[in-house]
């Protein structure tokens, strides 16, 4: 038998980590650099397709540059525009990880968001310091409500989450315009579909302000850099979190180790909605300091790309969101500057979750980026 | 017709599964390819029926070199293969299955079922093969579906029939049946490849043998000359002794306490049956029976993973009949899964986080809701040197080891932390003999240290072996128990209990 | 050796245990829609409900069917609760499904005589709307059960039904109406190739490529629509292909207006049903493409190309997707907007799993949404307390129900979802 330092000598040696192999640096970093470029590209001749030209095209892309980095409004622009975009792709990537294909975050914004102005209006005597949290909160248990209506028939009926959460956000749009026409949401004197304001002291502060009053990025962009080390805390560091990532990795293994799944699947469901929620609550109390019918106008569904492009890992969220604010407040620059519809980016965006979720396309879009498959098998 | 096999390599990636591979296979003979899990024997089947592409090496049918170049092209050529899972629909009947791909079609594509069946029937009638055409496929025993995989390569009139593993699923009765079937096909002229790793089995129908090892041909031979013995050898490459040596049977008082215990299928029929036995500390009991008859229900039952209907489950005076896994898992009962790499491990987790699968919440490994990992890691290097788990590193993902070592990586976490009761299911299945002799060398230790060990094995060899005391279960009831304490039971008996034969 | 005295093995038997408890689930269902319909629906029913059969130009005018709405409900109520209780009885959970098939169907009339009452309505009317608004919802599914029958699941029908309003309304608007159609057939049959390249040769998870292409097609139309339509709306305005009455047929009373006075999209929808059912169930191709659908593996082993029959199936599904789309411009207003497909391609999913994946059940599931869809527009016009919104919502509703009722019960393909990987 081996003597206790030779087994020693052997626990060290397992316990030593190898340095990532090649190909998993080529599937986090060189596949989404492809992706994006690659997606221009593809954005570039459909713009030719419809006929825009040659020059405009160019004048596009330096708008859509300009209008993202270019100046100090166009980085508030971008954080501004990131801060949901991170929170709600927080959520995604932690359902991603449990296994739950959440459409959702469309209707837990919608949700959430109405709840955080409801709060709002109604405790307008509340000091800042707990006002503007209990907002918060509220936006996040609203969100997490709701998702957890997917989760639950997820759990205890089996009906895919996919179709159940793009149900859920039909029926939030109704149910937003519902609630927006009644007497104590409704504005006074408005006939249209539209929420009283938040008061002052409920609002997330805005950060520049003092510089130049037309610098909107406001704290919401702190809130989602704490989301982001949240979420990673809960799935890399914490028990749930082990839990979350193992029923998604193989719902029956988790289930043979003692996992309860149908209570996994609503906590991650819950978790991911009270993220949406926050995302709608940032807007309503950073930006919007109302709700009207739509108000979400889309982030629920740009959420699903920054997840799918950030790997499902917070930190390539925070990138993958930074990036997509990015594209958002360049495409309002492009659209302003060259009269491309900002719709292109909603093109972009799509092509680029093809790419990512496709790297075997990427491969052969590009391959001169990558080594031949022999040699990754040599590994 | 005869098929020739010559210097046939195959290799995936960096693994050489096939290397320099010749082989003879003639009409009117039963050749016998021997080897075990993991030696190559399917993929070099594979390969000869056209699933595979070889990277060397040449396939001639009566001395004329072919290539195919996909399975469509080996059944044209007369190649015919029986696949160990088997290759049939479930929802579909025998004659749907027998004739996809070759149907017999009318008018506008309308596919002639009755003309199908009536194919059918003449195959099943010129060689007495007995299945109804028009029958379900998922409602018919395994023996029968095997029965439908022969008809199958008939139908596409094959001269060469291979047959993967085709035992595995059969009790010992059904087996003889089977070889009479195969005797009948050899004297009708047909070749027949029969692949298995069981080695009395070879002896009784091949006539001639030829054994694989890590991808070569190591041995060939008659086997009136041959003992198991020798072809044991050519098959590990070492000698192997069948038998295990444990402390004498000294069984304690009762650990778990099973009473008119009833579990039901998913689709509520009846898989577990009013069934009575307990098992002792210092003892192992070994379920013996043909797969399918309620074991893995009665396991999953016992291990808190399914619903009990009626009956109670008491370990150690304590009631767990509704007992959640987790709290059964607390109180010292451990279990390996039968179906590892679904649900014993987690592949895509590293070796570490599989260590822990069912233990990360103890308060060893996490406190405050937070997993403690640099304990964790440690633990799992730990466990992964004591139960001989070779991985190049605790941070490996699980999925990349070998079947042997992942089921190791298995009993390693069941078997490192305090347990009174083991519930190992098909713990063996599938591995090299290496792991085989391992595992078992791991279950007899926790006997012999005074744990309760139930074992649920389709090898009866298997559970000859290891067991002091046998239950036979079939369609859901215990029709037969026998004392093994000093290896006493009789093989026959066991088997024709398995077959539903009660004495 | 000791032989255990326990019972000697028999034949595999049944515990009703999963069948009792449906049966009581269901009697509970019945007996609260029984409380309901009593409570509500006939405590505030005054005077008769007038359905209108027929309209005064028809050749074979039938009269109006007038419903004494009150006493109408209490006999609803009744018969809801004898079928309740007839599920506690021994011997009633036999009849559980057919059942509760029943009580909701008297309900849903309780609460159609309930918001008519003292009022008149157009059944007829209502019925002919239901047809119309099941067809993009039945091609959906029908796209659904030609993909999923090989194993493949298309998430993307929602984007392959908006791709076929897009490029039929703007091939339509160009070339004509048969040329528009059948440009929307080939943009479906095109993402529908491009969903089984995804999927089967690129073995992108068919959920995320499935959302992918959806959130594309809504980008790329609605890029288009704002870019190229707001300037010339000359491209947007496609000829609507009109009702066509069938001679004789067409005049049968009630059923004649559903079936019989459609456009091009009812009766397309009809007849793809039957040739799916066909291909599907009764020819050589369907066995193949079913067996691709279950075990792959066995497929391939028989030397079926697995991979082209996926290819295959998904185009034709996205080719029926892509006539479905038809119908929201060419069928039906003649413009394309955003977004205006509106999720009736998922719920054309819910369709196709309520109708166990079988063309015929999509179709008949279909009929049960378009009646929602019909009747909450219908009923708007009758102005009932519920607010619209809610009435909206119903569809929705509906289709969430049904996938949470019965995807335990139907059994999908068995290989449904996975990638088949070539080895």
């Amino acid at each position: 038998m081996s003597t206790p330092s030779k087994t020693d000598k052997a626990i060290q040696d397992l316990l030593r980590r190898a340095a990532p192999p090649r190909a998993e640096f080529e599937d986090l970093v060189i596949v989404p650099i492809f992706a994006v470029v690659a997606a221009l590209i593809l954005g570039a001749f459909t713009m030719l397709a419809t006929n825009v030209e040659l020059a405009t095209i160019g004048q596009s892309y330096i708008a859509l540059l300009k209008g993202s980095v270019g100046s100090l409004n166009a980085i508030s622009e971008t954080l501004t525009a990131a801060a949901p975009l991170i929170l709600a792709g927080l959520g995604l990537a932690l359902g991603f990880r449990a296994g739950l294909f959440n459409i959702g975050a469309e209707g837990q914004i919608l949700m959430g968001g109405i709840a955080a102005v409801i709060t709002g209006f109604s405790l307008p005597g509340l000091p800042f310091v707990l006002l503007l949290p209990l907002c918060l909160l509220s936006g996040a248990l609203v969100g997490a409500l709701y998702a957890g209506i997917a989760g639950w028939l997820r759990a205890a009926t089996g009906a895919h989450e996919v179709i159940s959460t793009i149900m859920l956000n039909l029926i939030s749009y109704r149910l937003l315009d519902y609630l927006l026409r009644q007497p104590f949401i409704q504005r006074e004197g408005r006939a249209d579909p539209i929420s009283k304001s938040v008061p002052d002291n409920a609002e997330l502060p805005r950060l520049l302000d003092w510089l130049d009053p037309n610098l909107r990025v406001h704290a919401g962009i702190f809130l989602a850099l704490a989301a982001v080390l949240v979420v990673y805390w809960i799935l890399y560091r914490s028990k749930i979190g082990f839990e979350f990532r193992a029923s998604g990795a193989s719902p029956d293994a988790a289930r043979f180790a003692g996992m309860r799944s149908g209570l996994i699947i609503v906590a991650a469901m819950a978790t991911a909605g009270a993220l949406a929620g926050l995302a709608g609550a940032n807007q309503v109390l950073g930006v919007l300091d109302r709700a009207t019918p739509g108000f979400s106008a889309g982030i629920g569904f740009d959420a699903i790309a920054v997840a799918l492009l950030g790997r499902s890992h917070p930190f390539g969220v925070l990138l993958a969101g930074l990036l997509f604010g990015a594209l958002e407040a360049g495409g309002r620059q492009m659209q302003v500057d060259a009269g491309v519809s900002i719709d292109l980016i909603g093109i972009i965006q799509a092509l680029i979750i093809v790419f990512i979720a496709a790297p075997l396309l990427v491969r052969a879009i590009f391959p001169w980026g990558f080594r031949k498959p022999a040699d990754v098998r040599k590994e | 017709m005869n098929v020739e096999l010559r210097g046939i390599t195959k290799s995936f990636g960096p693994v050489i599964a096939n290397s320099d591979v010749t082989l003879d296979i003639r009409a009117g003979e039963v050749l016998g390819l021997l080897g075990e899990n993991g030696a190559g024997k399917s993929t070099l089947m594979n390969v000869l029926c056209g699933l595979y592409q070889p990277n060397a090496g040449e396939i001639r049918i009566d001395g004329r070199p072919v290539t195919f170049n996909g399975p469509g092209a080996a059944i044209e050529a007369g190649i015919g293969m029986v696949h160990q899972h088997f290759m049939l629909v479930p929802v579909f009947t025998v004659a749907e299955n027998v004739v996809l791909g070759v149907e017999p079609v009318g008018k506008l594509d309308f596919l002639d079922l009755k003309k199908a069946s009536d194919q059918v029937r003449a195959i099943k009638d010129q060689y007495g093969l007995e299945v109804d055409p028009d029958a379900l496929i998922e409602t018919l025993p395994v023996g029968v579906q095997q029965r439908v995989e022969i008809i199958k390569v008939l139908f596409r009139s094959a001269q060469v029939l291979i047959l993967d593993e085709p035992t595995a699923v059969l009790t010992p009765q059904e087996v003889e049946e089977f070889f009479q079937i195969i005797k009948a096909l050899r004297d009708a002229g047909k070749a027949l490849v029969f692949i298995t790793h069981k080695l009395n089995e070879i002896l009784q129908i091949a006539d001639r043998i030829s054994v694989l090892r890590q991808g070569r041909i190591t041995g060939s031979g008659d086997p009136k000359t041959m003992t198991t013995k020798d072809l044991a050898e050519m098959m590990v490459g070492r000698p192997v002794s069948f038998d295990v040596t444990k402390q004498p049977f000294a069984p304690g008082k009762d650990l778990l306490k099973i009473e008119n215990l009833t579990v039901l299928h998913e689709n509520s029929e009846i898989a577990v049956n009013q069934i009575n036995f307990s098992v002792r500390s210092g003892e192992i009991i070994g379920i013996a029976g043909v797969q399918g008859n309620g074991q893995t229900a009665l396991v999953e039952a016992l291990a808190g993973l399914r619903h009990i209907t009626s009956g109670t489950v008491t370990y150690q005076d304590h009631d767990i009949t509704h007992s959640s896994a987790r709290a059964r898992h607390r109180m010292g009962i451990a279990h390996i899964p039968e179906d590892r790499q679904r649900t014993g491990i987690i592949p895509s987790f590293t070796v570490a986080e599989n260590m822990v699968l069912d233990t990360y919440y103890d308060t060893r490994f996490s406190s405050r809701g937070q997993i403690k990992w640099d304990i964790v890691n440690e633990a799992a290097a730990r466990g992964a040197v004591e139960f001989d788990v070779r991985t190049p590193s605790v941070f490996s993902a699980a999925g990349h080891l070998s079947g042997g070592n992942q089921q190791k990586l298995v009993v390693a976490r069941e078997l490192s932390r305090d347990t009174e009761m083991l519930l190992a299911a098909q713990p063996t299945r599938g591995l090299d003999v290496g792991s085989i002799e391992y595992i078992h060398e791991r279950l007899i230790h926790a006997r012999d240290e005074g744990d309760g060990v139930l074992i649920v094995s389709s090898e009866l060899d298997e559970i000859l072996a290891l067991s002091d005391r046998i239950l036979v279960m079939f369609k859901g009831n215990i029709i037969a128990e026998f004392e093994n304490g000093d290896g006493q039971a009789d093989k026959n008996e066991v088997g024709l209990a398995m077959a539903g034969a009660a004495p | 050796m000791a032989i255990s005295d326990q019972t000697t093995p028999n034949i595999p038997m049944k515990l009703d245990i999963g069948e009792q408890r449906q049966a009581r689930i269901t009697g509970t269902v019945l007996i609260g829609l029984s409380i309901l319909v009593a409570l509500v629906f006939a405590m505030d029913s005054d005077g008769l409900a007038v359905f209108r059969l027929s309209r005064t130009t028809d050749a074979l005018p039938l009269p109006n069917l007038a419903v004494p709405a009150q006493s109408f409900n209490y006999l609803v109520s009744a018969v809801l609760a004898f079928l309740g209780v007839r599920q506690f009885a021994r011997g009633g959970a036999r009849w559980t499904s057919l059942s509760l098939g029943i009580g909701m169907a008297i309900a849903v009339a309780a609460f159609l005589v309930w918001a008519t009452a003292g009022k008149s309505f157009s059944l007829t009317g209502m019925l002919q709307a239901t047809v119309v608004r099941a067809v993009p919802i039945a091609l959906g599914g029908l796209a659904g059960v030609l993909c999923e029958r090989v194993a493949v699941v298309n998430i993307a029908i929602e984007g392959m039904l908006l791709a076929g309003a897009f490029t039929g309304a703007l091939v339509g608007s160009l070339l004509g109406g048969i040329p528009g159609l059948a440009a929307a057939i080939a943009i479906g049959g095109l993402f529908g190739f491009i969903l089984a390249a995804l999927v089967v040769s690129y073995r992108m998870d068919q959920i995320i490529a499935g959302v992918v292409i959806n959130l594309f097609v809504l980008g790329l139309t609605s890029y288009v629509s704002s870019q190229v339509f707001q300037e010339y709306r000359t491209l947007n305005n496609a000829p609507v292909f009109r009702a066509y009455k069938i001679p004789l047929l067409g005049d049968i009373p009630v059923i004649g207006p559903m079936l019989f006075q459609q456009n091009l999209f009812v009766y397309g929808a009809l007849i793809m049903v039957a040739v799916s059912t066909y291909y599907l169930f009764y020819t050589r191709r369907g066995l193949r493409a079913r067996a691709v659908g279950e075990h792959p593996r066995a497929a391939d082993t028989l030397g079926i190309n697995v991979y082209r029959i996926r290819y295959i199936n998904v185009t034709l599904g996205g080719m029926v997707a892509g006539f479905g789309g038809a119908w929201f411009t060419l069928g039906s207003v003649g413009r394309f907007d955003e977004n205006m497909t509106g999720g009736r391609g998922y719920i054309g999913l819910a369709a196709m799993i309520f109708g166990r994946w079988h063309p015929v059940g999509a179709l008949l599931a279909a009929l049960v949404f378009g009646f929602a869809d019909s009747m909450q527009q219908k009923l708007a016009l009758l102005q009932t307390p519920i607010p619209s919104e809610f009435l909206a919502m119903a569809p929705y509703i509906a289709t969430i129900i049904v996938v949470a009722g019965f995807v335990g019960r139907a059994r999908a393909p068995a290989a449904d979802g996975k990638p088949y990987i070539k080895e």
